[in-house]
């Protein structure tokens, strides 16, 4: 009876296998070059990373080409973190002005907290609420041209003082969150752990010790490692619970 | 006149096997290795990223920079380190090559600095190294309109042939330079071209087959390029 | 430079960790990650070798030139030792000529192989007082994750096993190298010796730092042996080591030479 369990459970672990091989070699047709005509057609409208070019949609990125209601995006493999509005960001602040926090958050621009969007009091000093070398976990309030304004006012916001920080190209940011929250609310319940997943590729994990931080660590580089392949959530649920156990 | 058979008995219009391959430098925001034959580089690129000092910054566009440079153990008498002249020349007119296909407008006073690194040298260096640049910058995830493939081109003897070799460049008959020696950049797809450098003596009807000749072989790249982006790493399997 | 490199709380999460023997990967404390060594990678070299531990990587090239001795060692052979800490292997190097970090990690190198008399530098004299051989090493980093100046001094010590004399001609009263074409004699080389890097954050030593552990460090103590025989240390840092913490950092040097060793030993 135990024999036959086990064959079957191989038989399963082999079909999700065959399946998620599948998909991939499916994505991999999928994946478009700079300059290359992904589809042609007046009803397509070119979203993110494609142009029009006549009647051509042509991708300007590296990446997965989708197309949904004929609306098509590609979704790059790489890049740098382009701040927008709402994004949840973790950054370390580099220099103190007299109104305000100069902050790295890994984006090509500037970025600057406001004294005013934060809850501190005006004070003289201002680096006794956050100084030079902070972690800050923040928002994206506002985003000019050419600078970024960010803001730690709402609840949750503001500096990290424990714990640890990783960092994952943004682009697997999407992946690591998973649909609808699944893979990190997965990786937080199995391993424990408070996580703050940056938009811009900063993690933040905070656990009751080390060994659980590190964990989950591990179970985000591991997302991050194999973003395309599918059932990802199941595999790194199991693959923690095997190591919970030990 | 003499020159019938090259001397590693390629076709005239072959070039050297080629190797391509992502990711070779971890920490960058994309890399990448491009070999024709034994002249070997790497390009790794980080980018767009914030420029100092401030008075560099471009508000109409991102700053391209692209830095040449051969390991001082690349070549047969060791190139002092830091760089030469000719590197810095070199550097400049691969940043031109490589401009036309990027859209730098949508990074307004950023960088994009591309550090290229020859690791084994035997003639066409900066070819080889636009080319691990192209590469390096779509992995960056940077918006280009499209990659950019060089080769170089030339006369040896009478002949015209593609990818030349240090020996091919140094050839010489009777005593005299007999070798000319040009450098090709254009875009994939439409084939402009984006860098062209030359020396030596050919007549412009000759130089009009040999960029003929130049466009094939950057046909066959530009699809190496396509075949090494669109692999995904056996990583992710 | 980085967020993560220099913040506080990683910091205290890696003093923690290493309170309790662990790192922030599955490595103890004298644990070296993997040693990938790749000889023979740049032909044009008279001897060459490409070193990745984890994920850093290195690479090592040796050109031999002919040039006149040193006046006060007229019967010996050159060494040089270049290093460059290339902008392209680490967001925080900077282009231009080699900074301190590259001056101490070429001088480093130099130590460990000069002083041990690796290389014997007396077999290398052409002509006494007029023309010797000079051994150029160049090192560079090729991607930056920690302990750049182990993988540095294993990748010189393998390039120079794997070197041949280049060949020579007279010409007239002269000597010069005919590039490009090597003999089949092989450096005149004695036993190699090995260098390990200790690394201290707050009273906590450990081998082989990578990025992270690095930049969080207070001081690193690297120590070149051959068998029992230490011939080089050089400390870095502002921290200080106390007499007994010299001697861990000693004892701790010698385990991460064994692993070393084990990886080394067949190009050796």
């Amino acid at each position: 009876m135990q024999k036959k369990i086990k064959e079957e459970k191989e038989i399963t672990e082999k079909a999700i296998e065959k399946q998620a091989e599948k998909e991939q070699k499916e994505k991999q047709k999928l994946i478009v070059v700079p300059g290359e005509t992904i589809v042609s057609g007046m009803d397509y409208l070119a979203g993110e990373g494609c142009i029009r070019e006549g009647k051509d949609i042509v991708a300007i990125k590296y990446g997965l080409a989708t197309i949904e209601n004929n609306l098509v995006k590609v979704i790059p493999l790489g890049g740098t973190y382009m701040p927008r509005v709402d994004n949840v960001v973790i950054g370390q602040v580099v220099d103190i002005t007299f109104n305000g926090w100069i902050v790295d958050i890994f984006s090509p621009y500037q970025s600057f907290l406001p004294l005013a969007e934060t809850t501190a009091r005006p004070r003289q000093d201002i680096s006794e609420y956050f100084d030079i070398g902070d972690i800050l976990v923040m928002k994206v309030k506002a985003v000019q041209p050419r600078s970024v304004t960010l803001t730690a006012k709402e609840k949750g916001l503001g500096k990290v003082t424990s714990g640890l920080i990783t960092r994952v190209s943004p682009v697997r940011v999407a992946r690591i969150i998973g649909k609808k929250g699944s893979m990190i609310a997965t990786i937080k319940e199995v391993t424990k752990t408070k996580i703050v997943v940056g938009q811009n590729g900063l993690i933040w994990i905070k656990g009751e010790n080390a060994e659980s931080e590190l964990l989950a660590k591990e179970a985000i580089e591991l997302v991050a490692e194999n973003p395309l392949l599918d059932g990802l959530t199941e595999k790194v649920k199991e693959y923690l619970e095997k190591k919970v156990k030990k | 006149m003499a020159y019938t058979k090259r001397f590693d008995g390629r076709a005239f219009d072959e070039t050297r096997p080629i190797k391509a391959e992502l990711g070779v430098v971890e920490n960058a925001d994309g890399s990448a290795l491009f070999a024709f034959g034994d002249t070997v580089a790497i390009a790794a690129v980080y980018g767009p990223r914030q420029l100092f000092p401030q008075h560099l910054q471009n508000p109409q566009k991102a700053l391209l920079r692209f830095y040449y440079d051969m390991l001082s153990f690349s070549v047969k008498e060791r190139k002092k380190p830091g760089p030469s002249r000719r590197s810095l020349e070199i550097s400049d007119v691969a940043t031109q090559a490589l401009e036309p296909a990027l859209m730098l407008e949508k990074f307004q006073n950023c960088v994009i600095d591309v550090y290229a690194q020859v690791l084994q040298a035997n003639a066409s260096t900066r070819t080889a190294c636009i080319n691990a640049a192209s590469l390096a910058l779509a992995q960056a995830g940077l918006p280009m309109k499209d990659l950019v493939v060089s080769v170089s081109v030339g006369k040896i003897g009478e002949s015209l042939v593609v990818d030349l070799t240090k020996e091919e460049e140094d050839y010489q008959e009777g005593g005299k330079k007999a070798a000319t020696d040009i450098a090709i950049a254009m875009l994939g797809k439409t084939k402009h071209i984006s860098l062209l450098q030359l020396d030596g003596a050919i007549k412009p009807d000759e130089l009009f087959k040999a960029i003929e000749m130049a466009k094939k072989a950057a046909e066959s790249i530009y699809q190496a390029q396509i075949k090494t982006l669109k692999e995904i790493s056996k990583k992710w399997v | 430079m980085g967020v993560i490199e220099t913040s506080k709380i990683m910091r205290n999460t890696i003093i923690g960790l290493l309170r309790n023997g662990k790192r922030l990967d599955e490595r103890k404390l004298d644990e070296f990650r993997e040693i990938e060594i790749i000889p023979d990678i740049s032909k044009n070299a008279e001897g060459s070798c490409k070193v990745k531990i984890g994920k850093t990587v290195v690479m090592a090239g040796v050109k031999i030139d002919i040039g006149e001795p040193f006046p006060d060692s007229p019967d010996e052979g050159i060494l040089v030792v270049n290093a460059e800490l290339l902008p392209l292997s680490y967001a925080g190097f900077e282009p231009g000529p080699p900074g301190i970090d590259a001056i101490e990690l070429a001088r480093a190198v130099d130590r460990g192989i000069r002083e041990s008399g690796f290389i014997d530098l007396k077999k290398l004299c052409i002509e006494e007082g007029k023309k010797v051989y000079s051994i150029f090493i160049d090192i560079y980093s090729i991607n930056h994750d920690g302990n750049l100046v182990d993988a540095s001094f294993l990748a010189s010590v393998i390039a120079l096993k794997r070197s041949f004399l280049p060949k020579i001609e007279k010409a007239y009263d002269d000597y010069r190298v005919v590039y490009g074409e090597k003999t089949k004699n092989p450096l005149p080389l004695q036993k190699p010796p090995f260098l390990c890097s200790i690394y201290k954050v707050a009273d906590n030593f450990f081998l082989d730092a990578n990025l992270v552990e690095e930049k969080v460090s207070d001081a690193r103590l690297s120590v070149a042996f051959t068998d029992n025989t230490i011939h080089a240390m050089q400390k870095n840092g502002s921290d200080v080591l106390s007499t007994d913490e010299l001697k861990v950092a000693v004892e701790l040097a010698k385990k991460g030479i064994q692993q070393i060793k084990k990886k080394a030993e067949k190009f050796l």
